[in-house]
């Protein structure tokens, strides 16, 4: 061993100590605990049938929202395209025949998104969304690559939920 | 029933190379294999109640989802290994790097025939079954240091040199708690080893589990708990596999079924000096008690309940403790076993030469 335990002076002798170290007393004392702790109520989630509560602040799968009137939310501000720190937002807008400003095209690249939720929070029409979605998967990087069509259709497919989410942490906005 | 079936083989061919050559060969082997295959279906699941009963141990459910329980899970784990490449390192020794995993399932299986499942129900009898059953469990550490040492790899080497190293120490220990058990049963026949356990003062009334072999000689019964898990490279004595510090030992470089073969000899292992524990200590097949209820219960189906307990307390003790260190573990061997076992030895010894109401085994 190294030159610190040859200093060391040994410990004197107790009989106590020997007898505690020789009848395995604290040996039993772990087993008997791990005995006690085989009958406890597992913690396990199983996974596939059990979930775990989700808050309604959840980042999950992006989503853009409409009015009710069926009107995109989005007005190309491109805020959150500026804010994303991974850089995942892609804008390009256009003035619609109305005269107001919308976007030609709004891509995400999931492969980018970190789930800060930044876009979300820099939003000034709540638009772009993040929702409680989160078992989604894509074969390929591409089928990760979502566009406008593809985010405004998981918007009208989760509506509800993400307005409802809205509508719990609206007091703390 | 038993020689029923002998005598009806003898009888299915009336030519003389038949009865005196073919049969009691193939007998024979009728006879491994009715010992192997259900050893082979106890190991696999072993291996999931090993698995299940850490997981309750860590407060969790453990492997419960190929088929209802887990239940089928040792045999995806079985086509698994089966449908695996066996890899061979470009500077492995191509045959001792083979012969390896034979050498270590072949003693651990070989162990078996002196093994009785009941009163006169073992593959071979003989009447140094004690002392074969020691001759080849020193064999296992001859698998693991030829592995080891054709794996051409410093850590299978490591791990083959701490397996001799602490294989050959624990033996001494485990061999002395058999001499302990030869001395008070007077035979080194297994059946009479059980049979000598049914009789005594506790015996004749009723209580038989009080006579058994542990209670007289428990301090033995500790030093074969502890030395059977330390010979069969279980936790917490498993720094031949380590795998915090050398990966897997000796098995690190194989894949597959040679793989699969350490694994199947290590439970094969573990499932021998549990049954072993349970004949020399545990009074074998014997009910734990004298009662026309409880003898009703055939003799195999007490000692496997008795040889399960004694496994599922050798996963108990690996839910339970780390690993020692490897002097920690020479230490124990040496210094304070082989010492304990000694005295023992001694003392029930004495013990044997005190008249009879003193003396307990005449």
């Amino acid at each position: 061993m190294s030159a610190n335990t040859v200093t060391q002076k040994p410990l004197a002798f107790s009989l106590k100590d020997f007898l505690s170290s020789f009848l395995m007393w604290e040996l039993f004392k772990g087993l008997a605990l791990t005995g006690r702790y085989a009958f406890r109520r597992k913690v396990t989630l199983q996974y596939p049938e059990e979930k775990t509560p989700l808050s309604p602040r959840f980042r999950g799968l992006h989503a853009l929202r409409r009015y009710e009137n069926g009107e995109e939310r989005c007005i190309a501000c491109k805020l959150c395209e500026a804010v994303c720190p991974a850089m995942a937002i892609t804008i390009e807008s256009e003035m619609r025949d109305d005269g107001s400003r919308r976007t030609t095209r709004y891509d995400i690249d999931l492969n980018k998104c970190i789930f800060c939720g930044f876009c979300e929070e820099s939003c000034p029409v709540d638009s772009i969304v993040e929702t409680q979605v989160f078992e989604y998967h894509g074969e390929s990087r591409s089928d990760l690559y979502f566009t406008k069509e593809m985010l405004l259709a998981v918007g009208d497919r989760y509506e509800a939920q993400i307005a409802a989410n809205r509508q719990l942490d609206a007091k703390y906005r | 029933m038993i020689d029923a079936l002998f005598n009806f083989g003898l009888g299915l061919v009336a030519a003389p190379w038949w009865g005196e050559l073919a049969w009691p060969v193939i007998w024979a082997l009728i006879k491994i294999l009715a010992i192997v295959l259900p050893l082979m279906g106890v190991i696999a699941y072993t291996t999931l109640w090993e698995r299940k009963l850490l997981g309750y141990m860590q407060v969790r459910h453990g492997p419960n989802r190929v088929g209802p329980f887990g239940m089928l899970q040792p045999i995806a784990d079985a086509l698994k290994l089966m449908t695996k490449e066996i890899l061979v390192p470009a500077a492995a020794n191509k045959g001792l790097y083979f012969l390896g995993p034979v050498m270590t399932i072949a003693p651990a299986l070989a162990a078996w025939t002196v093994i009785p499942f009941g009163p006169e129900v073992a593959l071979s009898n003989i009447n140094a079954g004690l002392l074969f059953l020691m001759a080849i469990a020193g064999m296992e550490v001859y698998g693991i240091i030829i592995s080891g040492w054709a794996s051409n790899s410093k850590y299978a080497f490591l791990g083959a040199m701490r397996a001799s190293a602490q294989m050959v120490s624990y033996e001494i220990a485990m061999g002395f708690c058999f001499v302990v058990v030869l001395m008070v049963s007077s035979s080194m026949n297994m059946t009479d080893i059980v049979m000598g356990q049914g009789q005594g003062h506790f015996a004749g009334m009723g209580l038989t589990f009080l006579s058994w072999n542990w209670l007289p000689l428990l301090p033995i019964f500790v030093v074969y708990v502890i030395s059977s898990m330390a010979e069969t490279n279980r936790h917490p004595f498993d720094v031949v596999e380590g795998e915090a510090e050398i990966v897997a030992g000796h098995m690190v470089e194989y894949s597959g079924m040679s793989f699969a073969m350490f694994q199947l000899a290590e439970y094969a292992n573990f499932y021998l000096v549990s049954l072993l524990g349970t004949l020399l200590f545990l009074g074998g097949w014997m009910s734990p008690i004298d009662t026309p209820l409880l003898n009703w219960i055939p003799g195999w189906i007490w000692l496997g309940l008795k040889a399960f307990m004694f496994m599922s307390f050798f996963i108990w003790v690996r839910a339970t403790f780390p690993r020692f260190r490897f002097d920690q573990i020479m230490r124990l061997g040496w210094k304070v076993f082989i010492p304990v076992t000694l005295v023992w030895l001694v003392v029930v010894g004495a013990w044997m030469q005190l008249p009879a109401p003193y003396n307990i085994w005449k």
